[in-house]
């Protein structure tokens, strides 16, 4: 038993790492896919196809190979074309790519969001003589926001899973720290189960939350 | 004063309002009257251009609207709505007072005084802090009034404000109304609500098949309507 303690213990060393490249992309995709749900539905078409491109560009490849382009990628075809360039810190590229990567996600969600707000709000703001942006500032995206919290806490837990592939491109978190305490010591099993408790641990409760959110603001909704 | 001429709009397979010339005048009360899909309500959002006509032009105060000058065009022409679009994050009077400062830039204080005074004209001072959903319909539709009446406008646009209400609520929005009417303000009221019209309109204008069919004073089309379709329409719903 107590080596399985020992696997849970050791996969807990990599829960700062997961727990930040996590939360950095949460808020970096969040800002970012706004931007791009604000592109989506610009008037300009240029700015449409921009945010299109990006969008099915990322959903269509694996995070693993964005992860693996940037962190090895770019600085090798850098270092090709004669520039010296290396990442300070592997975590770096990690949370870019998290971060772009969710943004994509977030785009989508964001984007309902928008779409689901009252048209009708949206007119009487319009006839009192707001602007667009104004009308998107005060009225729809305070409402949208709201709409997409729970959604927000659902890409949370998808980022917390998925940081789990970085452990391909050098950063320690958590399947990374059971990866390197089996391969010291042989205890594949209890590592991995070790690792496995550690995300359960937190995606659970997160989940439940998440869940407890999506009831209340059903029920706010419902009251409008 | 306000004034269309040759307003035309078209949906898909529908034409909906049929080169409709219209005046009201400051401190008239006109009501638009007619059955269900006549082009009323398309007529009345073409004025402030949430639809946006195909033909036709509309002046406030003789000026011109175009699109540069819109924005500022619809304050002067605050919208009352059937499904009233109170903003469901705001509070009442947030609801009242976000255009005010936004828009026109009025201090926060400023707003908020002029909300409360508003408030009261409504009947509704205790629910400033209140949100739309605790709101009844009826006091959900006082409330965009109040918020209409904050852009202090020179006209007020009424498009069915009645119809969605519970037939007990109808009475208290309508109060409002006449009470806005008697103190000289100018009123454009798409409207089911025949008793209103007769009582508190300067004129009425019958529309039918997105044209205007009949207009003139309520004593005209509800006892001598010149037009066989205004008498068959006043038959039916008196």
């Amino acid at each position: 038993m107590k080596v399985y303690l020992e696997g849970v213990l050791v996969a807990l060393k990599g829960l700062p790492e997961t727990l930040g490249v996590s939360l950095f992309a949460l808020v970096v995709g969040a800002a970012l896919g706004l931007c791009f749900a604000l592109m989506k539905k610009s008037e300009n078409k240029l700015i449409r196809i921009i945010s299109k491109i990006y969008i099915e560009i990322v959903r269509g490849t694996p995070m693993i190979v964005q992860a693996l382009i940037v962190s090895y990628g770019i600085p090798l075809l850098l270092q090709g074309k004669g520039i010296s360039f290396n990442w300070p810190h592997l975590i770096i590229p990690a949370m870019l790519v998290c971060g772009l990567n969710s943004a994509a996600y977030m785009a989508e969600v964001i984007r309902g969001g928008i779409q689901a707000v009252d048209p009708g709000q949206i007119e009487a703001a319009q006839s009192l003589g707001m602007t667009k942006s104004q009308v998107n500032r005060l009225i729809v995206l305070p409402q949208a926001f709201k709409i997409v919290i729970p959604s927000f806490g659902n890409e949370f837990v998808t980022l917390i899973k998925e940081t789990a592939v970085l452990s391909f491109v050098g950063v320690v978190e958590i399947l990374r720290s059971a990866q390197l305490w089996s391969a010291s010591t042989f205890e594949t099993f209890p590592a991995y189960i070790g690792a496995a408790v550690v995300y359960i641990m937190i995606t659970y409760p997160l989940s439940k939350g998440v869940t407890a959110l999506e009831k209340h603001m059903a029920k706010e909704i419902d009251q409008k | 004063m306000i004034k269309a001429t040759n307003i035309n709009k078209h949906f898909t397979d529908l034409h909906a309002v049929k080169g409709v010339d219209l005046t009201v005048e400051d401190g008239e009360v006109l009501c638009i009257i007619g059955p269900s899909g006549s082009g009323k309500s398309t007529l009345l959002r073409c004025l402030n251009m949430l639809e946006i006509p195909d033909e036709g032009i509309v002046e406030v105060d003789g000026e011109l609207i175009t699109d540069s000058n819109l924005r500022e065009m619809r304050t002067k022409m605050a919208m009352v709505f059937q499904n009233f679009n109170l903003f469901s994050h705001l509070s009442v009077m947030d609801n009242i007072t976000v255009a005010p400062i936004n828009v026109k830039g009025i201090s926060k204080e400023d707003a908020e005084k002029k909300a409360k005074e508003l408030l009261k004209l409504v009947g509704l001072e205790e629910k400033a802090g209140a949100y739309p959903r605790n709101l009844s319909g009826g006091q959900k539709q006082r409330v965009a009034i109040a918020r209409a009446l904050a852009m202090e406008p020179e006209i007020l646009l009424f498009d069915e404000p009645t119809s969605a209400l519970d037939p007990e609520m109808v009475g208290e929005v309508l109060d409002v109304m006449k009470e806005l009417a008697n103190e000289g303000m100018t009123m454009l009221v798409v409207t089911h609500e025949m008793g209103f019209a007769k009582e508190v309109s300067d004129n009425i204008i019958f529309m039918a098949d997105g044209q205007i069919v009949e207009s003139g004073p309520p004593s005209q089309i509800f006892e001598n309507p010149l037009n066989e379709r205004t008498k068959s329409f006043i038959q039916k719903v008196l």
